[in-house]
């Protein structure tokens, strides 16, 4: 495979480096492909599958799948919008996710992407699951209600804080995140310090005392739509 | 739960040094963490916290990661059960037969309800297929399988454990082949129907291994893709190919791994191979370590068939005393192959490839991303390949008399025969190995169906079919199957199957991703009232917007594929998804206000008054 070569999204011409995956060499070329487990600088996990895509009629995640020279990659269809809308609606019904009680809300990934899909109300129905809180430690809460299950504390902690903080318990729907100690966070090795901290998408771990410090209304998917940053960059 | 007798069983507890042992015995690194925390689960019957922090402590693994196993798994428990385990099975073949009133038995003589223990340390609870759907309804107590229960047998079974606590000294009667063997005695039968010319054929020890080291490793997987043989687990990969890969692949270390997880609902083929072919397999496996250049090999067998572990560790045991593992096998120097039995504890994702090499890696069976394939990097990021029981008897087979003979059976996409597993309402369960290419109506003929209404071809993951469809052929490019067969008659309830099946796939979701953990939850929803009667136009829409989801973006082949009862039997039978009409004052029917309102009048202690409570808006 050569180091640098080119594929079609969407009818545009998109440059990827060998290994790089869809997702990325999108996002490098402008194209803003919808994502929730995903972030930079963490190892893809493919769980959400919100950035499904079509590559060469296949479907398959695209922040997990490496770009194919030549390939021809369907992302903004009508198809898989409805996929995706789908999708966010499943993430809203398992969780108990109450947005205008929720200090994450305007920060938030998982309401923002259901504005720009333009999600309104779920048509399935709720799950009302009891989830618990871990409000242990005295700096940090865990607020398993809004746990989407992305993975993406346990993988912060672990490859970039160096630690293990988090981890997840359990199977199907009652898979839930766990804490590195027998009962509560604040028994963990956690420090206010950790990056884990802040690679929630959603609301469900938080620092305590900071929710309000940005008033609604100026919070960063209040004044654009999620993606927008990624759109600018378009050539 | 209720607290156990104390005398009867040690406490919940481990010691130190008994971790200590325990992991000494296995070796102390993750790969030994399942029987690790399998033998801790046996002599206290759980894995408590304190055992988990022990664990986590002296095998240097974050506790977190302890805790995340044990809660995958449904064999282990951080609760205490009792020093008796009854697991009934719970699954489609079980509840045609009569499983709801062997299940209420057993909680009448027990004494307690499912999930709970009795004072004297039984516990009772349900679980997912165990193999045994021809001999419908089963369950497990502790390891030991127990079959075709009545009421009056599941009183005879608790009597005589509470009198001597002895699961194994319930097996009075053994049963046949090597069901008789004094490592399995067991009351298993193999109901080996129609015995076919391949898998089912005498075995001479050897000869297939012997024949491989006489021609190079390239020349035996050019044998294997003369062959045409295609895996037998259910996706029906070419098998020369996959080996291909593998051995192109670099790596120091290479593996041969067996899956005999065998978790779909109604299939139990690999169960009575392992029984009566099992140097069948080890041959094959030990093809497979020639040709791809692997010393080791692991047969991963599922938890419910722990009953022939001893058996077939004595086969490799005889085995290696043998010559045909070990090393310099059948004399020829360098080449080394050994195989050991990695157990699995309850999980039927881990029978998907990837989820079963994280399991043997010591870690919860979740699906790994693709790419990169076993092939590439598998166990312990070394190039694996994952071929089913079945199709390591293939191997075997075609090295013993050539892809030529093997190439006899069958058509031209799918050589060979095929092991039915047939269950349901049919005179003959059993196992059939038949030519690939045969039609479901000459299958009926065989195992006395010949009125079914529908079948269930490769189990749930699989598809429904009626009657207009019995003239398809059972094969790759038709209807293909892993062996599950379900016969359903015709006064079936088809719907009720649809939803158990649903059940089944909910409870076995890893969870991972959020179309399968979501979805299958969703479907069980809107079956739920699709059954009672209130499902509406746009419910069923949206049960199919779900279905369709699941199918084209699932991580895995559970997500994928858990939709397809759903999706076939709105397909063939779409009378079953008939919606209510639409209430003339436009009242939503599926909403039921008598349930939804349930819970507040048990808070407030009085009942809802008024005509339209108790009847529901939609009376
Ligand atoms: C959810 C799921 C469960 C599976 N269970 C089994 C199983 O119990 N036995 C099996 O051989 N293959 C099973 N498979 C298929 C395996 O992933 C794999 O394709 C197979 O073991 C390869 O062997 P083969 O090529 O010889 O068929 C399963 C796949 C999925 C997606
Ligand atoms: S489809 Fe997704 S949730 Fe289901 S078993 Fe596979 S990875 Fe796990
Ligand atoms: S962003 Fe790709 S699966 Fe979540």
């Amino acid at each position: 495979m050569p180091d640098t070569f080119t594929f079609l999204m969407d009818g545009r011409s998109v440059v990827a480096t060998a290994g790089q995956s869809i997702l990325e060499a999108a996002e490098a070329g402008g194209i803003y492909v919808p994502r929730l487990c995903h972030k930079p600088g963490l190892v893809p996990w493919g769980a959400c599958r919100i950035c499904t895509v079509r590559m060469n009629d296949r479907p398959c995640a695209a922040c997990t799948q490496p770009a194919v020279p030549g390939s021809v990659v369907e992302n903004d269809t009508e198809e898989l919008r409805a996929y995706r809308r789908t999708l966010v609606e499943m993430l809203f019904v398992e969780g108990n996710h109450f947005c205008m009680l929720c200090e994450k809300s305007g920060n938030c990934e998982l309401q923002a992407l259901a504005y720009r899909l333009g999600v309104t109300a779920p048509r399935a129905p709720y799950f009302f699951q009891a989830r618990d809180i871990d409000a242990s430690h005295p700096d940090i809460i865990l607020d398993r209600n809004r746990c989407i299950q992305c993975a993406r504390c346990i993988r912060t902690s672990k490859d970039l804080d160096g630690k293990n903080v988090f981890g997840f318990l359990g199977r199907g729907t009652a898979k839930r995140i766990g804490v590195n100690a027998r009962v509560r966070l604040r028994d963990t090795e956690v420090d206010l310090t950790d990056l884990s901290l802040d690679a929630c998408p959603v609301g469900a771990l938080l620092r305590k005392r900071e929710g309000f410090r940005v008033p609604v209304g100026d919070r960063l998917y209040d004044l654009e739509p999620i993606g927008s940053d990624i759109e600018r960059n378009s050539p | 739960m209720t607290a156990t007798s104390e005398s009867r069983s040690p406490s919940v507890d481990p010691t130190l040094e008994e971790v200590v042992e325990t992991i000494d015995r296995h070796g102390n690194e993750r790969t030994s963490l399942m029987h690790v925390l399998r033998d801790i689960q046996e002599r206290h019957r759980c894995v408590s916290p304190g055992a988990q922090s022990l664990v986590a402590e002296v095998m240097g693994i974050p506790r977190v990661e302890v805790e995340g196993f044990v809660s995958f798994y449904s064999f282990l428990s951080e609760e205490p059960w009792g020093d008796i385990v009854i697991r009934v099975c719970d699954d489609v073949p079980d509840r045609m037969r009569g499983f709801e009133r062997v299940l209420s038995a057993f909680r009448e003589a027990v004494g307690v309800e499912v999930g709970r223990t009795s004072a004297d340390g039984i516990t009772l609870t349900t679980t997912a297929s165990i193999g045994l759907s021809d001999q419908a309804p089963a369950a497990l107590v502790n390891d030991v399988p127990v079959t075709e229960l009545s009421t009056d047998k599941v009183h005879r079974i608790v009597e005589a454990l509470r009198s001597h606590r002895d699961p194994k000294k319930l097996v009075t009667l053994l049963g046949d082949g090597n069901n008789a063997h004094p490592l399995v005695r067991s009351m298993v039968k193999n109901n080996l129907m129609h015995p076919g010319p391949l898998i089912f054929s005498p075995v001479s020890r050897g000869q297939a291994i012997r024949r491989a080291t006489r021609v190079s490793p390239a020349e035996v997987i050019r044998q294997v893709k003369a062959a045409r043989l295609r895996g037998r687990g259910g996706a029906g990969f070419p098998t020369g190919m996959k080996w291909e890969f593998t051995r192109a692949s670099l790596g120091e270390r290479k593996f041969v791994i067996c899956n005999a997880d065998e978790g779909e609902p109604g299939t139990f083929k690999d169960r009575v191979i392992l029984t009566e072919r099992p140097d069948r397999v080890f041959s094959g496996m030990t093809v497979a370590g020639y040709a791809i250049g692997a010393q080791e090999g692991i047969v991963y067998l599922r938890a419910e068939y722990q009953y022939l572990r001893a058996y077939l560790e004595a086969v490799l045991a005889q085995r290696r005393s043998d010559g045909l593992l070990g090393r310099d096998i059948v004399g020829r120097p360098g080449f080394h192959f050994d195989i050991r039995i990695q157990m699995g504890a309850g999980a039927y994702v881990c029978g998907e490839e990837t989820a079963l090499i994280r399991s043997c890696e010591g870690r919860a069976g979740e699906p790994l991303n693709r790419p990169p394939f076993p092939a590439e990097h598998g166990f312990l990021g070394c190039p694996t390949s994952v071929n089913n029981v079945e199709t390591y008897c293939c191997i075997a087979k075609i090295l013993e008399e050539g892809a030529a003979a093997f190439n006899e059976y069958g058509t031209p996409e799918s050589a060979g025969t095929k092991v039915l597993s047939i269950s349901g309402d049919c005179l003959k369960p059993g196992i059939y190995e038949v030519a690939f290419g045969i039609t479901l109506h000459t299958m009926l003929e065989m195992c006395g169906a010949e009125d079914a209404r529908a079948v269930q071809v490769g189990g749930p993951s699989g598809s429904l079919v009626g009657p207009t469809d019995f003239h398809r052929r059972i094969c790759f490019n038709d209807l293909p199957t892993g062996g599950s067969m379900i016969v359903f008659g015709p006064d079936r309830d088809l719907l009720s199957v649809v939803y158990a099946f649903a059940e089944f796939f909910a409870d076995e979701s890893c969870g991972y991703c959020t179309p399968c953990r979501v979805g299958t939850q969703l479907i069980l929803r809107y079956l739920e009232r699709l059954r009672a009667g209130r499902a509406e136009a746009s419910d069923i829409e949206e049960l199919r917007r779900t279905a369709r989801t699941m199918k084209t973006t699932s991580r895995c082949g559970l997500g994928s594929t858990a939709c397809n009862p759903v999706l076939t039997s709105m397909e063939r039978f779409p009378e079953l998804y008939a919606p209510v009409d639409d209430h003339p004052d436009a009242y939503r029917r599926s909403f039921d206000l008598p349930r939804a309102v349930a819970e507040a009048e048990r808070l407030s202690g009085r009942t809802s008054r008024g005509e339209h409570v108790e009847q529901g808006y939609h009376a």
